[in-house]
């Protein structure tokens, strides 16, 4: 589904990724860890489309098709997702109509039906049942006022709502306390199935108690530097990232 | 002299004598047209003139309104009450005050002026000393119809009024003056919604002079929608008193004209009198909207609270001065000034100026003003969720706009605004 290969990307004349390659299957959950500064939050952003980053070589493939080529939104069209590490606050936008009109341009641009209010209505309370969200927050604008859990459980319904092929948490449990770590744990959990794939990024292992990830990749200077099963995440856990810092995957050195 | 003055002569002399002397006024009227002569034009460095460039009016040379028909479709969305003029007269066939309610006199100036009595419009003989109050000189001399409201004390009218100002081409530019009187008696409330629309491309100009009187405890609720045809000059004018406890929510959407003055000056005569007053103002195309608001803070306790958003693209030319003056004994005043603006064109052009002036004790006043772009990152995360980069963008502007028609507290009467900005914001090149 996802093949990123040797990506390299710079910002601000500087390089961050320096040759990441990742494969992510349907059905499969897979962790990116690393330290502060290895390239976690650049790695979705460039995924996602975010301007400011340059990519100088390298290629990222989604269902066979150049990704890096597509507008963000054609990205969205095509099914990925990313959860904001700071989902931005937009005053005078609710949230409901911003979901929906959302929800419609993406099937507007799959050349799917658009959803009425009613229909739309609909799918909303399902979706709002698993994740046990508060009903007045649909009608508040997006993200103000919100409380960092909120505003991270926001990200998580939207998710929910929108059915991406391939969902990007980028540090989803940053900020949040033990309560709201477990609920958008939850609604992740839900949402696992065989056609979605997921890529969770974290500095810290603790989501991955609640989140069970297929794979771990170790993110550290812009490449990946061990890959794993679950109990990756425990190593690095009890060693620090200092255990991991100096290490290179084997075509590198 | 300019040609404009000659022909705002001819005009003059034009007015029926027995109109022209009504209500006692043919020696305030002769006055206020002998000052606008003498004192001509505004000099272009005049501070309150520098951001209109008047030449090209000084240049012209405006005709006698005669007056077009309008299809009434036009109006269809605005309901009754309502006056409506066509190019400064009264259009009976789009008026209807069939809905109107007790307690509240809604009357037509040109209805009222022949045979007045001074008493009855008291208002229009009100002088101007300012070498540079032009418009209202020309508007003291030459209005003879708009808009007479006057409520009755305790009476609380809870349908709007609607006050409709077209414009319509004709053979030649028109100018006309339009003179609205809004009175609200002790503890009476009321709101009146402004229109201003074309039927259709025109160059006329048009000369708004409304003063606004509310007695104690009063409240007013005033929206005005300019939607006027991109070549429409507007020079609008709002003199307001508010005594004590009375309170003035205003809100301006300005989407239409090619030029558009307005000038809203507020007096806080009455203790903890308060005016709330919010502008949503777009700029796009050629067009150019210069606003002057003076806030003036008379009575102790007074407050302001003035919310103002500005967008300008393309060419545009946005003006926003901002005056809040609390005058000595105004203390325990509270005023509040902020207006935020969006730039989003290399060729657009935005000047703000929030002055303030404090001569009394414990007050409290804030302003700001600022000039940006469209938050990037609100941007990208539209877009990451599936909305294309031009719808993004307009959701984004709307809901910067939006914010100023909290002003009116009227959830309705906002919605409609809002849709008429969502409208007009679809259409537009950001």
């Amino acid at each position: 589904m996802l093949r990123i290969e040797n990506l390299h990307v710079s910002a601000g004349g500087r390089e961050i990724l320096k040759g990441l390659s990742l494969e992510l299957e349907p059905g499969t959950l897979h962790a990116v860890m690393g330290p502060n500064g290895a390239g976690k939050s650049t790695l979705g952003h460039v995924l996602a489309g975010r301007e400011g980053y340059e990519v100088t070589q390298g290629s990222v493939e989604f269902n066979g098709v150049d990704l890096l080529a597509l507008e963000p939104e054609e990205r969205a069209a095509a099914g990925v997702f990313l959860a904001f590490q700071y989902p931005v606050e937009i005053p005078g936008v609710n949230n409901t109509y911003f979901l929906r009109t959302a929800l419609n341009a993406q099937r507007k641009a799959r050349g799917e039906e658009e959803l009425d209010a009613m229909q739309f209505l609909k799918l909303v309370r399902q979706k709002l049942q698993v994740l046990e969200l508060k009903d007045e927050l649909l009608h508040r604008a997006v993200n103000v006022g919100f409380s960092g859990g909120e505003k991270k459980r926001n990200e998580i319904f939207q998710m929910a709502v929108l059915e991406p092929k391939l969902a990007i948490l980028d540090e989803t449990d940053s900020g949040l306390d033990i309560d709201a770590l477990k609920a958008v744990a939850a609604g992740v959990n839900a949402q696992r199935s065989d056609e979605r794939a997921f890529l969770v990024i974290t500095h810290y292992q603790r989501l991955l108690d609640y989140i069970v990830p297929d794979r771990v990749h170790v993110l550290s200077d812009g490449r990946i530097v061990e890959s794993g099963g679950p109990e990756l995440a425990k190593q690095l856990e009890s060693h620090g990232y200092a255990w991991v810092k100096d290490r290179q995957t084997p075509e590198h050195v | 002299m300019s040609a404009v003055f000659e022909s705002f002569q001819q005009r003059f002399a034009e007015i029926p004598e027995a109109l022209r002397a009504a209500g006692g006024l043919a020696e305030s009227r002769a006055e206020a047209l002998a000052a606008a002569v003498a004192d001509g034009l505004p000099a272009p460095r005049a501070e309150r003139w520098r951001y209109t460039n008047l030449r090209a009016f000084g240049a012209r040379s405006y005709r006698a309104a005669a007056g077009a028909a309008v299809d009434a479709a036009l109006i269809a969305d605005i309901p009754a009450p309502r006056l409506a003029f066509v190019n400064g007269w009264l259009d009976s066939a789009l008026s209807d005050l069939s809905a109107l309610p007790e307690g509240v006199s809604f009357r037509a100036l040109g209805r009222v002026l022949p045979g007045a009595q001074a008493r009855d419009v008291v208002h229009l003989g009100r002088r101007f000393k300012q070498a540079d109050e032009l418009f209202a000189r020309l508007n003291a001399a030459l209005a003879v119809e708009g808009a007479l409201i006057i409520v009755e004390a305790g009476k609380t009218i809870d349908t709007p009024l609607h006050i409709v100002s077209i414009g319509a081409p004709e053979s030649a530019e028109a100018a006309w003056h339009l003179r609205h009187l809004i009175d609200l008696g002790a503890h009476a409330s009321l709101t009146v919604v402004e229109h201003l629309l074309s039927s259709d491309a025109h160059a006329h100009l048009e000369n708004s002079l409304t003063q606004v009187h509310l007695k104690p405890g009063a409240v007013l609720r005033h929206a005005r929608q300019q939607s006027a045809a991109p070549g429409a000059q507007l020079f609008q004018r709002i003199d307001a008193s508010l005594a004590a406890g009375a309170q003035y929510r205003r809100v301006d959407l300005d989407l239409g004209a090619g030029l558009s003055r307005l000038e809203f000056n507020a007096r806080l005569e009455g203790e903890g009198a308060q005016v709330i007053s919010g502008g949503a103002q777009l700029a796009d195309g050629r067009r150019a909207l210069d606003t002057r608001l003076q806030m003036h803070h008379i009575a102790g306790n007074t407050s302001c609270d003035l919310r103002w958003r500005g967008l300008a693209s393309g060419r545009g030319k946005l003006s926003f001065y901002g005056g809040i003056h609390i005058h000595a004994g105004a203390d325990g005043t509270d005023a509040s000034l902020q207006d935020r603006n969006l730039l989003l064109s290399d060729a657009a052009e935005i000047n703000t100026q929030p002055v303030l002036v404090i001569d009394a004790d414990e007050v409290k006043a804030a302003h700001g003003a600022t000039v940006g772009e469209l938050d990037a990152g609100a941007l990208f995360y539209l877009r990451s969720r599936g909305l294309p980069e031009a719808q993004a963008r307009a959701l984004l502007t709307r809901a910067f706009l939006v914010e100023a028609l909290d002003a009116l507290d009227h959830s309705e009467l906002a919605e409609t605004l809002s849709r008429a900005l969502i409208d007009r914001l679809e259409g537009a090149e950001l």
